[in-house]
């Protein structure tokens, strides 16, 4: 009983929060599985069961095909560039420079602004115009003499989703640059000296003492970049709206329940969504958990 | 061979590599000023667009500095961005204060006045820092039908609140992990209950915790656009919202749609110039946990 007097007191008073986070968090995404399993195809009918009807028949459709292609070249551009570049931006700064806080604040700033903000100016700097026409960077390029390197950015049918990683990249490779550069800096000075000690040059100390110990900083990031960059929505409405040729499935949801009115399908799409999270994410908090007790 | 020569042999290779050091340092400096050139580029087009008379505010001369220098189209976009712009302070001030205090809380009993279970809870509740909100958004338009909140402020601050609750939790967890045990056990002899410890032992130290909540939650509710554009009717549009119609019309001169662009972002860029420290460990809470 006096046990139970010690912890009661807590359990109270997170009591609101465990009961918000129940019904807000599994209780919606719950009832959002629900309707997608249903034939509610309007906003007036009840809608009836119907398993994983729609679950199956959205592949028939175009557009969602489209849409999962988009997302997936998006995700690996994006989740590639900003790796590469936050890596090398933070390996550039990590033995330290002058001026290093002037640097992390210039590459960090983008975090601070929204999509929306900063989609204003990309969409201009992505204009798709070349030659005689050539706006944004396509200009800039041609006061460069790099004429070659002009294209139709986020309007190019094949490949128009790896310039919409650009603004992303812009946008989170700071972000990675401060996980690694962190990482970087955890690796004590000792075991670096010791292995120049024992001979290594200085790529040899990267790659066998380094490197290794940026793994679980890598995976954080890879773990944060590829949960953005699947529910990436902002930026795409702020670049170029609801155009299929930028469509993913954010969008696609978005107009499913805005323009087509449709709930079981805005709904379905939402479930994917949250698949596509939850296969990694899960497995990353479940190991992170066992990791905590061991520790 | 003299000492002075045997010194001289033995300097050559340090030198060498002293030079070498130098080099690399200059190559890292220029690749770091090359990336700061091309980071700020789209800055550059904001700011000169912004400045631009109508004459000039046209995708062809964008690269170019204004030939004449006004803040006509700041006027304007003020004039059209201002009721967003309460609207975002009216949601944003409250909403992360309130996210501050619950996490405080949340914080406190799971590290410090553990119950059973507190465990299964955190990564519980972590996993609601993941999920996609599309998962939640048809549901939860309707709950916020059903209890009268639609459309308005209050609604839009009560998402923002609960499904910032994982992370503030985790920030503050992570903050009190490192407040040592022996003080909340010496309070607990002393015959202070739980209420009591939080307020006189953990409060006074929490600053920096509240900090880096409060700017975390004030910097995604300012700059949130799903659930403003699913939860909100238009009196009650954020500055996303609102900026995004500005942008997305074609009748709005480029000078405006970048000024306004610019006012949006104004507020968390100040939060950020001033406390960028506490952005900072806000951040890194998102990834580096435990």
């Amino acid at each position: 009983m006096t046990r139970v007097r010690r912890w009661l007191p807590g359990l109270l008073l997170v009591t609101p929060s465990i009961v918000a986070v129940a019904v807000f968090v599994y209780g919606l995404l719950g009832w959002n599985l629900k309707v997608a399993m249903t034939d509610q195809h309007d906003e007036i009918s009840q809608g009836s069961f119907v398993g994983l009807e729609n679950f199956t028949a959205i592949w028939d459709q175009e557009r969602w095909g489209i849409s999962v292609r988009h997302a997936i070249v998006f995700t690996v551009v994006f989740v590639g560039g900003a790796l590469v570049l936050g890596w090398l931006l933070a390996f550039l700064m990590e033995k330290g420079i002058r001026g290093e806080s002037g640097f992390r604040a210039v590459y960090l700033f983008p975090m601070a602004v929204s999509f929306i903000a900063t989609g204003v100016v990309w969409r201009w700097l992505m204009n798709s115009g070349t030659g005689e026409r050539a706006v944004g960077l396509n200009s800039l390029f041609h006061y460069l003499g790099l004429d070659f390197l002009q294209w139709q950015w986020f309007r190019d049918p094949d490949w128009g989703m790896a310039a919409m990683a650009i603004p992303a990249i812009w946008q989170m490779s700071g972000y990675v640059m401060a996980l690694f550069l962190a990482g970087f800096r955890g690796v004590p000075d000792e075991l670096r000296e010791s292995a120049r000690v024992d001979g290594c040059g200085e790529w040899q100390v990267y790659r066998h003492i380094v490197l290794p110990m940026l793994r679980p900083v890598t995976l954080s990031a890879l773990i944060i970049l590829g949960h953005i960059s699947l529910k990436v929505f902002d930026l795409i409405v702020a670049v170029s709206g609801k155009q299929i040729i930028t469509d993913v499935p954010a969008i696609f949801m978005w107009t499913a329940v805005f323009d087509s009115h449709d709930p079981a399908k805005g709904a379905t799409i939402a479930s994917y969504i949250v698949i596509s999270v939850a296969v990694f994410v899960v497995p990353y908090l479940v190991w992170n958990a066992r990791k905590g007790k061991r520790s | 061979m003299s000492v002075a020569q045997e010194a001289v042999r033995h300097a050559a290779p340090a030198d060498r590599a002293r030079q070498r050091a130098a080099v690399a340092r200059w190559v890292r400096l220029a690749l770091l000023l090359i990336f700061v050139v091309v980071f700020l580029i789209p800055v550059y087009v904001l700011l000169v667009t912004s400045f631009k008379p109508l004459s000039e505010a046209d995708p062809g001369q964008a690269w170019n500095l204004p030939k004449v220098w006004t803040t006509e189209a700041w006027s304007i976009a003020w004039e059209k961005l201002e009721p967003g712009i309460v609207n975002s302070v009216l949601l944003a001030v409250p909403g992360s204060l309130i996210s501050a205090v619950l996490g405080s809380m949340n914080g406190y009993v799971l590290s410090k006045w553990r119950f059973p279970g507190a465990d299964v809870v955190f990564t519980l509740f972590l996993f609601g820092m993941f999920i996609p909100y599309q998962g939640v958004m048809i549901p939860l338009v309707q709950l916020m039908v059903n209890l009268g909140v639609y459309g308005g402020i209050p609604g839009l601050t009560l998402a923002h609140v609960v499904y910032g609750i994982p992370i503030c939790t985790l920030i503050f967890r992570n903050y009190y992990v490192t407040i040592p045990d022996e003080l909340i056990e010496a309070s607990r002899v002393d015959g202070a209950g739980m209420l009591r410890t939080f307020w006189s032992i953990i409060l006074p130290v929490s600053g920096p915790a509240f900090a880096v909540v409060i700017i975390w939650q004030f910097t995604s509710m300012w700059n949130d656009f799903l659930f403003a554009v699913f939860l909100t009717a238009p009196t009650s549009w954020p500055t996303t919202v609102m900026l995004n119609n500005i942008a997305g019309a074609q009748t709005v001169p480029y000078s405006q749609q970048m000024a306004a662009a610019i006012l949006a972002s104004v507020p968390t860029m100040v939060v950020y110039v001033l406390l960028g420290r506490f952005f900072m460990r806000g951040l890194m809470a998102g990834a580096l946990k435990g």
